[in-house]
């Protein structure tokens, strides 16, 4: 018997009960398309992450202090003091292949406009920002040298911050009060819009480093310092020479450890996207249980099958098909069942993975190679559990198949 | 003339081992049946009847002494050959029918030929021309579950000799149908038998079945009791 002749004999069979079909099928359906949703939600969490730090350009390189045992530590919070505005000055002066700094600290204010009430993330930084951040101004303009030196009360607003204070009226050179502080509103920043369950990142108001030490938070220290080296290519030789620098100005000497840390955007990228490489695994693994239990689930009733098809085995047998060719039937029909199954499975893992996306408002990201994947193991497993009731099927004894009732 | 003979058994014996014991279905039959021939088996109920018919239509085989179907020993045949001969040579009728449930009259037809190499246009044209055969002109489409029992029987018979087979074995063909109905199978298997020169080989309890063939065997307890001929 050829191949044509076996899929027709099996697809006419399925076609015979198609209720049993499609439960059979259905096990596979679902598990397929958990795995493309639940791997698409991994997907899209990574995606988003590396959009994010390519977006903040590749020569960016953070300086905060601590040492790097306590990677990953954010420098906020007033832990640590090491780090002093000379420091940012100094790098920019004595490392050639520095190009900008912008010395970081932040906190959060209450918000005041009129009647209008917020609370938002404040971000001291340095008039440089936005160039080294690739953050650009929508329109006004960003806070100048002059106005950072001489921490001016002006202001910068994240676009979100905008909207809720303004409701589409302008800004610019309005008076808003940061902590019951006035600060006069330069410009608007660009939209970076939701990162993906990460909080928005346009709940924020740049305000001059300078102006958020002395004003808002009342320190003499900074919390990190951003810096551009002048071309990506010489971002490992920017970090050299802010280390040496750093030691020497800190004192440090050779061999113990630095109470300051610098990394690159790669770095942090890396880590980051590693830690979503584990979710998407995570995830993937959680719904591939639920594959395999849809394969589980074919073999139940291809088993159950087999019984109910005692009587038809034995006709088939006592009109000249092997072993073989009833084996082959069984086979296919699991393969076909779990086949249909995948492409089914698709649909919904391509369908649920948008409508988490909608109603989440989470990034999801479905890829050629997870559905590739879910399909050829939904193949797989129609083979797998389908062997063996197919091999029962066919080593029944053809005389008592035809006998039985 | 030595091949006339289409089937020749050879002191045949069939032993089902029950546990501990052993029954003796078939205790050492010879026999032989020529080309053409319309043969009866009768007997009482467990003296072998169908024990024999299964062995004969290469269902089974016997646990001691030699079969021959068309001079081709097929004591000797394994699983796959024996598979093969059902296909190519022997055409089954049973009692209850044994017809694919919610299949249509068509698709039971061609059954045996989606085993063999027929291509499927020719199966189809095959199948077809059974069918109208056994009186199923225009029906080939209805489904086992729409149709009598006596056209149920006439699907079965065309499914038996769809492939051209030498052979067909029908067990108790008429035992689930009513006596004018089953005057009619016996009327098709007559005609199959006469016009094509199919050998039939028919179990049956009917004396009024029986008395169409031209010769009766009678078994007793596995055993050759006598033989009629008419
Ligand atoms: N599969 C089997 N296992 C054990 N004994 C069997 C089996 N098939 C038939 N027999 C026994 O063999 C004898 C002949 O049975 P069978 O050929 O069916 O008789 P008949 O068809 O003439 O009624 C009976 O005694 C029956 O019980
Ligand atoms: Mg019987």
């Amino acid at each position: 018997m050829n191949i044509a002749k076996t899929a027709k004999v099996s697809l006419l069979a399925l076609n015979r009960n198609k209720m049993r079909s499609f439960l059979t099928a259905l096990g596979i359906i679902i598990g397929v398309g958990a795995v493309i949703a639940m791997v698409s939600i991994g997907q899209g969490a990574k995606a988003e992450i590396e959009q994010r730090f390519t977006e903040m350009g590749t020569n960016l390189l953070f300086v905060r202090p601590g040492s790097m045992s306590f990677r990953g530590r954010h420098g906020g919070g007033g832990s640590y003091t090491t780090l002093k505005e000379s420091d940012a000055k100094a790098i920019l002066e004595n490392c050639d292949a520095v190009q900008y700094v912008s010395p970081n600290v932040n906190t959060r204010a209450q918000v005041v406009f009129g009647n209008k009430n917020w609370n938002s993330s404040i971000y001291g930084v340095g008039d440089r920002y936005p160039q080294i951040r690739n953050w650009d101004v929508e329109y006004g303009v960003f806070f100048d040298e002059n106005q950072v030196r001489t921490g001016q009360k002006v202001c910068v607003l994240g676009s979100e911050v905008t909207e809720n204070l303004f409701e589409g009226a302008d800004p610019i050179g309005e008076i808003i009060r940061l902590n019951k502080i006035p600060f006069r509103v330069l410009g608007v920043l660009k939209t970076k819009g939701e990162a993906g369950g990460w909080g928005s990142r346009d709940d924020m108001i740049a305000v001059p480093y300078t102006t958020a030490k002395s004003r808002l938070m009342n320190i003499d220290y900074i919390q990190s310092i951003d810096v551009s080296a002048v071309s990506a290519k010489r971002t490992d030789e920017a970090a050299r020479q802010i280390e040496e620098l750093l030691r020497t100005r800190h004192k440090i000497a050779p061999g113990s450890e630095d109470d300051f840390n610098v990394r690159n955007i790669s770095d942090i990228a890396e880590g980051a996207s590693e830690a979503t490489q584990i979710l998407t695994i995570l995830l993937g693994g959680i719904a591939s249980i639920s594959l395999l239990v849809g394969g589980i689930g074919i073999m139940n009733i291809m088993l159950v099958s087999v019984t109910e098809r005692i009587r038809e085995i034995g006709i088939r047998m006592s009109v000249g098909a092997r072993e073989i060719d009833i084996l082959l039937q069984f086979l296919t029909e699991a393969v076909v069942l779990s086949v249909l199954g995948g492409v089914l499975g698709i649909c919904l893992g391509l369908g649920s993975s948008s409508l988490i996306s909608k109603l989440a408002g989470m990034k999801t990201l479905v890829s050629i190679g997870s559905v590739a994947l879910a399909f050829f193991f939904a193949g797989s497993v129609g083979v797998f559990f389908g062997f063996y009731p197919a091999r029962k099927a066919s080593k029944l004894d053809p005389i008592e198949a035809l006998r039985y009732e | 003339m030595e091949n006339n003979n289409l089937i020749q058994l050879k002191d045949v014996t069939r032993v089902y081992q029950m546990g501990d014991t052993e029954v003796r279905a078939l205790k050492g039959i010879s026999y032989i049946i020529k080309r053409g021939d319309l043969l009866a088996i009768m007997g009482p109920s467990g003296s072998g009847k169908s024990t024999l018919m299964n062995i004969i239509g290469c269902l089974d085989k016997p646990s001691d002494g030699k079969y021959f179907l068309e001079g081709q020993e097929i004591s000797t045949f394994n699983k796959n050959e024996l598979a093969r001969m059902r296909n190519k040579k022997i055409g089954f009728v049973f009692q209850n029918f044994n017809l694919l449930s919610r299949t249509t009259a068509l698709e039971n037809t061609e059954l045996p030929l989606l085993y063999s190499d027929v291509p499927s246009k020719k199966s189809r044209e095959m199948a077809l021309k059974a069918l109208e055969m056994v009186g199923l002109k225009g029906r080939e489409l209805h489904k086992t579950n729409q149709i009598s029992g006596g056209e149920m029987q006439r699907v079965a018979i065309a499914r038996a000799l769809v492939n051209d087979p030498s052979l067909i074995l029908a067990d108790e063909p008429t035992g689930n149908l009513d006596t004018k109905t089953g005057q009619e199978i016996m009327e098709i298997f007559t005609t199959l038998n006469k016009e094509k020169g199919i050998t039939i080989i028919l179990v049956t309890h009917d004396p009024e079945v029986a008395e169409i063939t031209e010769r009766r065997v009678y078994l007793r307890d596995g055993e050759i009791e006598r033989e009629e001929e008419s």
